[in-house]
């Protein structure tokens, strides 16, 4: 081999390597860094594997928001309208969170089947809705075999 | 009227558009001078109308004429008026308006300031611009018209979301824009060069610094971005891996891989079809950005199939543009073989390994942000992917990259061995690791591994940019800007990785609960909060927090944090208060009331938070003073003599010499 043909092959490998190296990292990141996004009805059916960590998304239940008074500890339910989940939360909710409209929280189940949430997010589109949400909401209609959007879901539309 | 007026002069600059498309590319290609001839004009004239349709939009914006539906459904009559003008382009038709405004803007600077460059080439990229520009027109025009009518009209807009209601907003989307739609002149030098086959080195000077004007405006874009959403937001986050964001990382990394490339290809005539590819990919991505963000494709397919329509044509439109570009160059592309061979330690193999580090990096965001999308269309559940995926990976090319850069300021063109710059490689990084370990472990205590290696690569960085202007100033030989930019953009990096490292591994974040009265202790400082009172805004009620601040008992301010109710859209808001100083940030955010006059409140100390926006503002002023270099207006100056008279050109020439020696 000549000198610029080595030269080049090392080159080549060099770059090979690194970018099988940078795919396995990246690949294996991946898998262990990817969190699913569940509905009420699929947590209550047990789809959700023990102690995973995941995304909780639905609605606040209208009056299901508690409040240990002076402490940040906050509980409330997360609904679907056909199943609910308990939450709860010890850190400062966002601003757009409120009863009756779409969050999304990060955590776990407990063993008392209480959501842990370690971030709440009420982050939207500009239709005031999460999208994951909206489409857990529409899935549920299909689900119920309802054609016309309910009231819920059309209070997400401007 | 005014906006049917608007719609009219959109529809004329649809027309004019296909005219400079036409025109640009058939005329050289037949040969019809008369035809290239009009298609400066025909530009111009497009930009005109455009920027009428576009007044059109905000005249029907400030004057609150609730029967356009924009108007409707983003402004109200409460609104203050700049934010009115600002709502303007806050919604997805009016921002692909304002996208088509600044493509012409750009179409316009090339056709006015490239008139040196050969005919039938510049003809060729006002082209290539003018079938960009057909395609954005007819998109919005077909699937997001700005100036629909409502029948009837309401009495008063739905307002603009509260969030939108800031500077930033009136700042971040036109600087952003800017710099997508930038990335569209390199695009059309590298189609032009490819249909004629030509790539040599006076065309990657007369590309480069259209390139690098485009990369600082989109630097500034995502510093704006990111600086809003860091007070806006009022949570503290500055860069969360969101989607959108990713959209705008990729072609910056893009780009940037552009600028080192184009610089090979203008210094050394090398990697020309490299350049070539980078160029068409870094537009492609500010395309795909744009379309992916304005119609949902990113953050739900569902919104997206909800209008089937602009879905279908986005894709169309980038399989167009991409496709065709990229077949050009499939076709083109062998024809340009470079001769010249490069030792490995060169300079050359450096920026190749810039190159493919930041290729490797855009791949790891690229794949981050597109699986949930393909993990959703294989029907395997909803996904997210977030920060925990993106900190670790994109750090595996980012180190290598960082390391390498001072490396490569210390190698020379063409020949390896970084011969007679051992002793400043050592130099530097010995003085880089003592500053970098004294300040995390003497200033912030830092014990880890990673933070001190960030910050003295990112000083590292610093030394070895600020090593040759040094030396250049020793041996009083000149400063040209293209050296003072390239150390100003290289520090702005190095400034950047300090601040970043330190702020991420050192920063101290809590919520608590206070009644008045109380105190909570973060870090050396101490909050005390003094209660709630009730406060106006000019279209919210607020209400605001007292909480002073002290350090060892000395104080160091007092911060009013709000939370604020708009009157229209009964929105609720944060409004982070922030003491700001080179050393650290100081935010406090106030949550909600918690019964017994306890409040909610987030307290968070970041350090060297400033150095983030520091390092991204010379990063930008280094790409603009970089541009001003006498190069660039050299080869302008060159290739008009080229093109004038023979005698004319001696004579000229002639002067430039009597004036050099003089």
């Amino acid at each position: 081999m000549t000198p610029n043909r080595r030269k080049r092959l090392y080159l080549v490998l060099g770059i090979v390597a690194g970018v099988a190296i940078a795919g396995g990292l990246a690949l294996q990141a991946f898998r262990n860094n990817v969190t699913f996004f569940f509905d009420p009805t699929q947590v209550v059916a047990g789809e959700v594997a023990e102690g995973k960590r995941f995304r909780l998304g639905g609605m606040v239940k209208a009056g299901s928001v508690q409040r240990t008074s002076g402490s940040l500890e906050t509980r409330f339910v997360v609904t679907d309208f056909k199943h609910d989940v308990s939450v709860r939360f010890d850190k400062v909710l966002p601003d757009l969170f409120k009863e009756n409209s779409g969050v999304v929280a990060h955590g776990r189940i407990d063993a008392a089947g209480v959501f842990v949430a370690d971030e709440v997010l009420a982050k939207h589109d500009e239709n005031y809705m999460p999208p994951e949400v909206t489409r857990s909401l529409k899935r549920g209609e299909s689900r119920l075999g309802m054609d016309e959007p309910s009231a819920s879901t059309q209070s997400a539309q401007p | 009227m005014t906006p049917e007026l608007g719609l009219f002069a959109m529809i004329l600059a649809l027309l004019l558009a296909v005219y400079q498309t036409v025109a640009g590319l058939l005329g050289p290609w037949r040969g019809h001078t008369r035809l290239t001839e009009a298609v400066i004009p025909a530009a111009i004239t497009q930009f005109l109308m455009l920027a009428v349709a576009f007044a059109c939009l905000v005249w029907s914006f400030v004057h609150n004429d609730f029967s356009v539906r924009m108007v409707a459904a983003h402004s109200n009559s409460a609104l203050p008026v700049y934010y009115r003008v600002a709502a303007s382009w806050g919604n997805h038709e009016g921002s692909m308006l304002f996208w088509i405004l600044v493509l012409s803007a750009w179409t316009v600077a090339v056709a006015l300031l490239s008139r040196s460059l050969p005919r039938s080439f510049a003809s060729r990229v006002l082209g290539v611009l003018g079938f960009i520009s057909v395609g954005s027109l007819l998109f919005s025009l077909v699937t997001s018209n700005p100036f629909l009518r409502l029948q009837p009209a309401p009495p008063d807009g739905i307002d603009l979301n509260p969030l939108l209601q800031d500077f930033g907003l009136t700042v971040h989307p036109p600087m952003l824009y800017l710099g997508y739609v930038g990335f569209s002149v390199a695009f059309a030098f590298a189609c032009a060069a490819m249909i004629e086959g030509r790539v040599d080195q006076a065309w990657a000077r007369w590309a480069r610094p259209w390139t690098t004007v485009a990369w600082m405006f989109l630097t500034v874009g995502i510093a704006l971005g990111s600086w809003w959403a860091y007070y806006e937001l009022g949570w503290g986050g500055w860069w969360a891996w969101d989607p959108s964001e990713n959209s705008i990382l990729m072609p910056w990394l893009l780009g940037t891989a552009l600028i080192h490339s184009l610089a090979v290809t203008d210094k050394r005539g090398l990697f020309k079809s490299w350049t070539l590819l980078m160029a068409i990919m870094s537009f492609s991505f500010c395309l795909l950005a744009t379309f992916m963000v304005r119609s949902g494709l990113l953050t739900s397919v569902h919104s997206f199939a909800a209008d089937p329509g602009r879905g279908v044509f986005v894709l169309v439109f980038l399989a167009l543009v991409i496709g065709g570009a990229l077949s050009l160059y499939t076709w083109r592309a062998p024809l340009l073989r470079s001769q010249a061979g490069f030792d490995l330690t060169s300079r050359e193999s450096f920026l190749l390994f810039n190159n493919i580090l930041l290729v490797i990096a855009t791949a790891v965001v690229f794949g981050g942000t597109i699986a949930p999308l393909l993990v959703d269309a294989l029907g395997l559940g909803t996904i997210s992917v977030g920060a925990p995926y993106f900190n670790p990976t994109f750090l595996v090319p980012m180190l290598p990259l960082l390391a390498l850069v001072s490396l490569g300021l210390f190698a020379h063109w063409k020949r390896g061995g970084l011969s007679g710059s051992q002793r400043k490689i050592f130099g530097t990084l010995a003085l880089a690791l003592v500053l970098g370990v004294a300040m995390m472990l003497g200033v912030y205590g830092d014990r880890s591994v990673l933070g001190p290696l960030g910050v003295m690569l990112g000083l590292w960085i610093v030394l070895s940019s600020l090593s040759d202007p040094i030396d250049r100033l020793r041996r009083r030989l000149s400063l040209p800007p293209a050296v003072v930019g390239m150390t100003l953009a290289h520090v702005g990096l190095g400034v950047m990785v300090v601040g970043i490292t330190t702020m991420e591994s050192r920063m101290l974040e809590q919520d608590v609960a206070l009644r008045p009265g109380e105190q909570a202790q973060l870090g050396e400082y101490t909050f005390r909060f003094d209660g709630v009172r009730e406060a106006e805004g000019p279209n919210y009620d607020a209400l605001q927090a007292t909480v002073v601040v002290t350090r060892d008992g000395k104080p160091v301010g007092t911060m009013q944090p709000e939370r604020r109710a708009y009157w229209v859209s009964q929105q609720s808001l944060a409004e982070a208060a922030r003491d700001v100083s080179w050393r650290r940030d100081l935010l406090v955010t106030l949550g909600e009331s918690l019964g017994g006059e306890s409040w909610s409140l987030r307290l968070q100390v970041r350090p060297l938070m400033r150095w983030v926006w520091l390092g991204a503002a010379l990063m930008a002023l280094g790409g603009l003073v970089a541009t001003l270099d006498k190069r660039y207006r050299k080869a302008v100056a060159v290739a008009r003599e080229a093109a004038a008279t023979p005698a004319a050109a001696t004579a000229r020439a002639a002067t430039k010499i009597a004036v050099q020696k003089s």
